[in-house]
């Protein structure tokens, strides 16, 4: 039986893209600012099937694969050790604070002259940009593993090692898992974003490219095929997270 | 089996199994406030094989006593020995702890949670699969091998953490305060299974309850503690036979003792409510 709430959600989402369908087919409002959902999907279709989107598709994804994994160990890696040396975390919970507030994409041309052009800058663009989220889970969830968890550590005599592992790690797992989350849509954000300023290649330039030529089919299809990868990509991860919450009892 | 236990019982009665001399535990000044001297001097013997509860007014550092004796704190002055042996900040071998709050693990199953502290002592698998067996049935937890805490009552977890610590076949389990949080009639049920544990173990329990009936009940001895710093007022032997179940309550003397007990107790409580408490320096 489906839930109530995913009814809902369903006939509100068919419902904009039908809403959107007749207005477009309409005329209400023109193709050359917005084209009808079917037309992005056959236009997606044929965008596909050409040649030249694959290199670039190749570039984002990896860019962002690279992103990803260098941001989630690096944030946890950087999260632990602020969590376990309380006057380093005492020195830089400040900068984390307001880490949010700057804009990193302002750093693009400088990140352009030290790393040069190619995927290198936008990677390291990326990986600023969502390895803090990272950082602020990993200290959030270790902060949270109940003291009586480690008594219990104690009590069965695990060393260091194996208390981290079997103990903190797991308990703290719920908070990491959302930094992870958090960590993949920044990653996507800050590669895409990052293409479309100043890369020469990638689905972000594409993108750019096709609005500056008023090419709105083939920007269309592009801007669904990034939201049908992100969408995959906060699904699976959502998943893996919902199994681990009925599991502790916290779905 | 039973009279081999009972002769053992009976050699081992007046054996001294854990014994704090002198101790005392003081917590240095924090912001805001100065040191808190919060255990003792306190001295104490444990028996081998019986069961001792210690009731005290909130704050009186009962749960620090249980910390000192389990190796989880170090004493600030004063020795505490186990088997002979001095305990300086580390758990000995064959002692248990049971904490009031749940202590389960939630990313494992019932079955996992239990087998926990075996898994990586390189006992074998088949002995392991034998202890965890006997554990789960003992406390009554067939049915829910599979499930996880998230799945269990409060009382149902705490039978969790308790086979848990079974299975290590402890020597000397610690109580600090197990059923504090379940409702009185699983109270009730669970004081009686804890009873069948000592009694089919033969380990030495020692007990931290704020339940004067349940103290009673249950044990050979009860520490009377007094308001902050916690010491001994008293040691009031209740000389209860070794099989008892809750009938017990139904006799006059039961009521004489936990009569006893409050006379102790309701002096310290109103010193201990008028000290109030200084923050962070109960339940450690």
């Amino acid at each position: 039986m489906i839930k109530k709430a995913t009814w809902i959600r369903t006939v509100v989402l068919v419902g904009a893209v039908g809403a959107l369908e007749v207005v477009c087919r309409t005329g209400a409002i023109p193709a050359t600012m917005v084209i009808a959902p079917s037309a992005m999907v056959t236009a997606l279709v044929e965008t596909l099937k050409s040649d030249e989107i694959g290199a670039h598709v190749k570039q984002t994804l990896s860019a962002v694969a690279v992103a990803m994994t260098l941001s989630i160990i690096g944030g946890f890696l950087v999260g632990f050790v602020l969590h376990w040396i309380p006057f380093l975390r005492r020195a830089f919970n400040p900068f984390l604070a307001a880490y949010y507030a700057i804009p990193h994409f302002a750093f693009y041309p400088l990140l352009i002259v030290i790393f040069g052009l190619g995927p290198a800058p936008l990677i390291v663009l990326a990986t600023l940009f969502a390895m803090v989220a990272m950082i602020v889970a990993t200290m959030a969830g270790l902060d949270r593993v109940p003291r009586v968890l480690l008594k219990t550590a104690r009590i069965h005599r695990l060393s260091l090692v194996q208390e981290i592992w079997r103990i903190r790690l797991p308990a703290a797992a719920p908070h990491l898992l959302s930094g992870v989350k958090l960590a993949v849509a920044y990653s996507f954000i800050g590669v895409i974003a990052g293409e479309f300023i100043l890369s020469t290649s990638g689905i972000g330039h594409e993108i750019a490219y096709a609005y500056d030529n008023f090419d709105n089919r083939r920007m269309y299809a592009l801007i669904l095929f990034v939201l049908g990868i992100v969408t995959a990509f906060n699904m699976a991860v959502y998943a893996y997270e919902r199994r681990l919450a009925r599991r502790r009892g916290t779905a | 089996m039973a009279t081999r236990l009972a002769s053992v019982l009976a050699e081992a009665a007046h054996k001294v199994h854990a014994r704090l001399d002198g101790v005392t535990r003081v917590y240095p000044p924090r912001a805001g406030q100065g040191e808190v001297h919060a255990l003792g001097p306190l001295s104490m013997e444990l028996r081998a094989g019986e069961f001792f509860s210690v009731v005290g007014p909130s704050g009186c550092g009962k749960s620090t006593l249980l910390d000192v004796l389990a190796g989880l704190a170090l004493p600030s002055a004063g020795t505490v020995e186990f088997e002979g042996k001095s305990v300086r900040g580390e758990v000995p071998d064959g002692v248990g702890v049971v904490f009031q709050e749940d202590a389960s693990f939630p990313w494992l199953s019932v079955e996992d949670n239990v087998a926990f502290g075996l898994r990586r002592t390189g006992v074998e698998a088949a002995e392991t699969r034998r202890r965890v067996d006997f554990a789960i049935s003992f406390m009554g937890l067939n049915d829910f091998r599979r499930a996880y805490p998230s799945q269990l009552s409060g009382g149902m977890r705490q039978r969790v953490c308790i086979a848990r610590t079974l299975v290590l076949q402890p020597r000397l389990i610690l109580l600090d305060e197990p059923f504090g949080a379940l409702d009185q009639q699983t109270r009730l049920l669970m004081g009686e299974e804890l009873l069948r544990l000592w009694r089919e173990t033969g380990a030495t329990v020692l007990l931290i309850t704020h339940a004067l009936d349940e103290a009673n009940l249950l044990s050979d001895r009860i520490g009377v503690m007094s308001a902050r710093p916690g010491c001994f007022l008293d040691i009031v032997e209740t000389g209860w036979p070794r099989e008892r179940d809750s009938r017990l309550a139904e006799r006059p003397d039961f009521g004489a003792v936990t009569a006893r007990l409050w006379s102790y107790l309701r002096g310290e409580s109103l010193r201990a409510m008028g000290q109030g408490m200084p923050q962070g320096a109960a339940g450690r």
